[in-house]
């Protein structure tokens, strides 16, 4: 149960998209959310929404995985909706009790739906293509211009990437906490909020042990293998610049391009 | 009391990518009284199988008849079969979480209902029956205890709910000789005061052999193999191709045999084998 969470999962495949940098899928990525921003109508959502399907179309993700990473973000999408619904002044269509729909109302709701949706979808073909030592791999490479004024790049990566790699690791043993304590009668699923707040300690106390346990063990082992940061380090895997990411880098300036000219022309 | 499997068939994560048949169509049966053990290869699906017996995963298809009823039919009581079958994880150490050691092992039995007299009178039945100090531990905390007795802290939480089956899951991995040793005359004690079924995995045959009454070899999901030791362990070539080792009697026995030495038994004890070798010299 609690290991079918797939919200930041990666989806292992090997199609054109699962292969192309890092680092460029990265800032395609940024580039696409601030591209969702400068659109303010529905062909151009239409435009953002063709890219999106073609990219997901080529990653031979199945669209049934990418809906399922909506479903912990409905409420958010939902609120938002109704906020918008709601709160924008203007012409007047519908009107109950305090309510009010408008025009304006109407269009902005769709407008932040549509982006909400495409830009969680389009961030999640990012974490569902990549895995996510390349992510992290990434992130350090576009940070590193950054060291020179401070930013300790590596650092943060590091950070994030044993992060990510404990992910998996602590659903497993919180997973196989709940099982020990359901074994011995625990029950988790009865009673009221403050009963079932208490029946979380059996879970939490040991979970927060094993978590130190693991840290510790981590940090030892990284110190047997004189793990430091300081030093200028190499890479095993070396990211390069390939033909297919030329490709991806072209299309992606004419996806912005075209996003632009039609701000700016309709 | 008695378990029954019939035709049990799991599959993890159902229509994902990565679906695995984690048990495939397994039957067998442990009559009252019983004390199996239980060997296979890392991934073959042993730990999958004992966390069915007391209800924490549920089949795709098959039955689990605990005590004459199906535990995998609507409606049944978890709370009565997790009292029927008592499951101790592998590094059962790792679940603790209370301040003392009596109200540790106090967390069974208080989930099923008892008063308090009848919680205290199991607590320190179950402590001395892990053959600790109850007197001097039970106001310890558990994590201030050693590897060794942590477990057996851990167990005797388990034991405290009196479960009619005890199920241990590698009991001894990560001990060191002595602790092993130890928790092996414990489980030996627990199943003979308590007259219960015990199923023991364990990935050393030597033990597996010199305590089973009866042992189901595990592959790839699949039961492969359900008979006394002296059945399991003369079926040397498959268990090899399965990954297993033999005990080392009967490994050295097996050797002895093919250098030409006529030893009829098949020794499962290093003793049992000095006694025949001893008799062949006259």
């Amino acid at each position: 149960m609690i290991r079918d969470i797939t919200l930041g999962q990666y989806y292992p495949g090997n199609s054109w998209v699962h292969k192309l940098d890092p680092r460029l899928k990265i800032i395609a990525t940024l580039l696409y959310i601030v591209a969702l921003f400068v659109v303010h109508d529905f062909i151009g959502f239409a435009i953002a929404f063709l890219a999106l399907a073609v990219v997901i179309a080529i990653s031979r993700v199945p669209l049934k995985f990418i809906l399922k990473g909506l479903k912990p973000v409905f409420i958010i999408i939902v609120f938002t909706l109704m906020v918008n619904l709601f709160m924008v002044k203007g012409d007047i269509l519908v009107q109950f009790w305090i309510f009010h729909i408008t025009r304006q109302g109407l269009r902005m709701a769709a407008f932040m739906g549509i982006r909400l949706v495409l830009l969680i979808i389009g961030s999640s073909v990012l974490t569902l293509t990549t895995r996510p030592i390349g992510l992290t791999d990434g992130i350090e490479a576009l940070l590193s211009p950054f060291k020179k004024i401070g930013v300790p790049a590596h650092e943060l990566a590091m950070m994030m990437t044993i992060a990510l790699r404990f992910i998996p690791t602590l659903l497993e043993e919180t997973d196989k906490i709940i099982k020990a304590q359901q074994a011995r009668g625990a029950d988790f699923e009865s009673g009221n909020i403050l009963r079932r707040a208490k029946a979380l300690i059996p879970i939490l106390v040991p979970l927060f042990i094993s978590a130190f346990r693991i840290a510790q063990d981590l940090a030892m082992a990284m110190e047997a293998r004189c793990y430091g940061s300081g030093i200028k380090r190499t890479r095993m895997n070396a990211m390069k610049f390939a033909k297919r990411d030329l490709v991806g880098g072209i299309l992606l300036v004419a996806f912005l391009a075209i996003i632009v000219l039609e701000r700016v022309l309709i | 009391m008695s378990i029954e499997v019939r035709n049990l068939t799991h599959v993890y994560s159902e229509g994902m990518p990565h679906e695995s048949l984690a048990l495939d169509d397994i039957s067998f049966r442990v009559e009252d009284g019983e004390f199996v053990g239980i060997i296979g290869h890392t991934g073959s699906g042993k730990s999958t199988l004992l966390q069915h017996l007391n209800g924490l995963l549920k089949p795709k298809s098959g039955s689990i008849i605990i005590d004459g009823t199906d535990i995998t039919s609507p409606g049944v009581s978890m709370r009565e079969i997790r009292c029927k079958v008592g499951l101790v994880f592998q590094y059962p150490e790792y679940q603790l979480f209370e301040e003392t050691v009596a109200k540790d092992v106090a967390f069974g039995p208080s989930n099923l209902g008892l008063s308090q007299e009848e919680i205290d009178a199991r607590v320190e039945e179950a402590i001395r029956l892990v053959g600790l100090d109850y007197e001097r531990l039970k106001d310890v905390s558990p994590f201030e205890l050693s590897g060794g007795q942590k477990r057996r802290v851990a167990i005797a939480g388990v034991i405290a709910m009196k479960p009619q089956a005890l199920i241990l899951d590698e009991p001894t991995a990560g001990l060191n000789p002595k602790a092993h040793a130890d928790i092996l005359d414990m489980v030996n004690t627990i199943h003979r005061t308590e007259s219960n079924i015990i199923l023991f995995v364990s990935h050393n045959m030597n033990d597996i052999a010199r305590m089973s009454d009866r042992i189901l070899v595990m592959d790839h999901g699949r039961l492969a193999m359900n008979g006394t030791p002296e059945e399991v362990f003369t079926r040397e070539e498959e268990l090899k191709q399965m990954g297993l080792a033999l005990p080392d009697a009967m490994e050295l026995t097996m050797r002895l045999r093919r250098k030409g030495m006529n030893i009829e038994q098949n020794c499962l004890e290093i003793s049992a084998l000095a006694d025949a070798i001893a008799q062949l010299r006259g």
